[in-house]
């Protein structure tokens, strides 16, 4: 008998709750503005506080009212911004997706070791023993402490340094808090043409620790048609603004610090029916690769081309495809 | 019992945290800012009120006659986590203000030791109605005086030179260690 009334009591109590927690929440119902559910609907949901906000919720509805731009998260993506903007009613500014690089080069065949660090394998541990077991005290370590940092399986660890996927990356920045060497940095999406060093000394004190760092010879500065990479604290440093990714640094730098493709390299070419000879082209070219007689169609020489799109963007006739 | 004596003793000399240990998880949880352990000190009291008033009933009227004592956490448990919710969306509705400065504390406390604790107590100590209501202040009026007390802690030794192991939690452990061996200094006050 008491089983049952214990049972019933139990039973009864929790059906009551029930009912009277579904009727308020019918009663009570707050219309929450539609653009708020919409806006949190076009974000990843990954709620990873890349934002600054508390989740995506929350950013939903700073976005919504107006105090968040609508390409606040950094790890949506350009399309993601465009829906968001169509919700919100304006139109999406994109700036370029940033990614985060390791500037560093030196793999284990390249770059000479202090000593053999045994202990946990983890960069902050052996960064605490005389600055890490590298001789250059500012590469990667390669113990993996961005890896595991890294909620979105971005990095990997390969022949001694990380390397990150920047499809995968999403910006979020928390490989860059954890590394306790700061040898990841920012770079836009679509850069191949990175020095990736970060080492401060000079020549001689760089070649002897890593075959692949920066000695801040300035041979890259010197050969930059644009102005764009300049060594300063005895590193250099591109201009990403005003780099045209023609990859003659790359080409040209003495220790290969500085990435690059040159198979990814784009070569000028000229639609005949469009050009009208104006040789506006020919002039701006940095290495003389266009010629052609006023009123005629030019030419391009692809030996000489280094794909820097300087004569695409002048082009008053659009003739000029990369 | 003399009602103020019942206050101080369940405010300070048995503070539901210090001296029972109770509600921990929101103590260490929510008290980075002193702002947002007001809030969250302020929620608790909220509840806490609340949900003795409702379980008294609910002792008094159905599981007295009944004979079902023995059901009182589970079925305490249930009406807390309900109740909670209820008046969350209560708030929402009737007032915005106050489910803004509240809001996002409630869903936190539905299923607290500190609420369920103080209810329970009240049963045990087989207090009347308003030595249960009194109680069911100064319990979770300790509460709010011991996270804002020891938010203020936290945000001086967020400044402070802490030894880089010690960093976050675990000083936030020691100083709240030697908090409460301070109020055990209340522990014989007598009234």
């Amino acid at each position: 008998m008491i089983i049952i009334s214990a049972v019933g009591v139990l039973g009864g109590i929790g059906i009551i709750c029930g009912v009277l927690l579904a009727i308020a929440s019918k009663l009570f119902h707050v219309d929450v503005d539609q653009k708020i559910i919409d806006v949190r609907n076009a974000l990843p949901g990954a709620n990873c506080g890349g934002c600054g906000f508390p989740g995506c919720d929350g950013l939903a509805a700073a976005i919504a009212e107006g105090n968040a731009p609508v390409n606040a998260c950094p790890v949506s993506n350009q399309e993601g911004y465009e829906k968001i903007a169509a919700i919100m009613g304006v139109t999406a500014q994109v700036g370029e997706k940033q990614v985060a690089k390791v500037m560093c080069k030196g793999c284990d065949s390249l770059a000479t070791k202090k000593y053999d660090y045994e202990g946990f394998t983890d960069c902050k541990a052996a960064a605490a023993v005389a600055g890490g077991n590298k001789s250059c005290d500012k590469g990667c370590l390669g113990f993996g402490t961005c890896v595991n940092a890294c909620a979105f399986d971005a990095i990997i660890i390969e022949d001694g340094i990380a390397k990150i996927d920047r499809d995968k990356c999403t910006s979020c920045g928390k490989c860059i808090e954890v590394c306790p060497k700061a040898v990841i940095e920012f770079v836009p999406y679509s850069q191949d043409v990175i020095v990736e060093c970060h080492n401060k000394d000079f020549g001689k004190a760089v070649k002897e620790i890593c075959k692949v760092g920066c000695i801040a010879c300035k041979i890259c500065e010197k050969n930059c048609a644009f102005d764009a990479i300049h060594v300063e604290n005895n590193i250099a440093k591109i201009d990403y603004d005003k780099c045209t990714q023609c990859m003659v640094c790359t080409e040209k730098c003495p220790t290969r610090a500085i990435s690059g493709d040159l198979k990814k390299r784009k070569k000028a070419v000229i639609i005949e029916d469009k050009c009208i000879g104006c040789t506006i082209c020919a002039k701006k070219c940095p290495t003389n690769a266009i010629e052609g007689e006023l009123k005629k169609v030019h030419k391009v020489d692809a030996a000489k081309c280094i794909g820097c799109g300087v004569c695409a963007s002048k082009c008053p006739k659009k003739a000029i495809e990369m | 019992m003399n009602l103020f004596s019942l206050f101080i003793t369940s405010f300070i000399v048995n503070n539901i945290i210090f001296s029972q240990f109770l509600g921990i998880c929101p103590f260490l949880g929510v008290s980075k800012k002193i702002e947002t352990a007001a809030g969250m000190g302020i929620a608790v009291i909220f509840v806490i009120v609340l949900s003795s008033i409702i379980t008294y009933i609910v002792q008094a009227a159905i599981l007295v006659p009944l004979g079902l004592e023995y059901l009182q956490t589970i079925v305490f448990i249930l009406i807390i986590a309900a109740l909670v919710q209820f008046v969350e969306m209560f708030l929402k509705k009737s007032s915005p203000g106050l489910y803004k400065a509240l809001g996002i504390y409630l869903p936190l406390i539905t299923t607290n030791c500190a609420v369920l604790g103080a209810v329970l107590i009240n049963i045990q100590n087989e207090y009347n109605f308003i030595e249960a209501l009194v109680n069911s202040i100064a319990t979770p009026a300790g509460f709010l005086l011991a996270i804002v007390l020891f938010a203020g802690v936290r945000e001086k030794v967020d400044t402070a030179d802490v030894p880089v192991a010690l960093k976050g939690s675990p000083i936030a452990l020691i100083a709240a260690g030697l908090m409460s061996i301070a109020f055990l200094g209340f522990s014989g006050l007598q009234i």
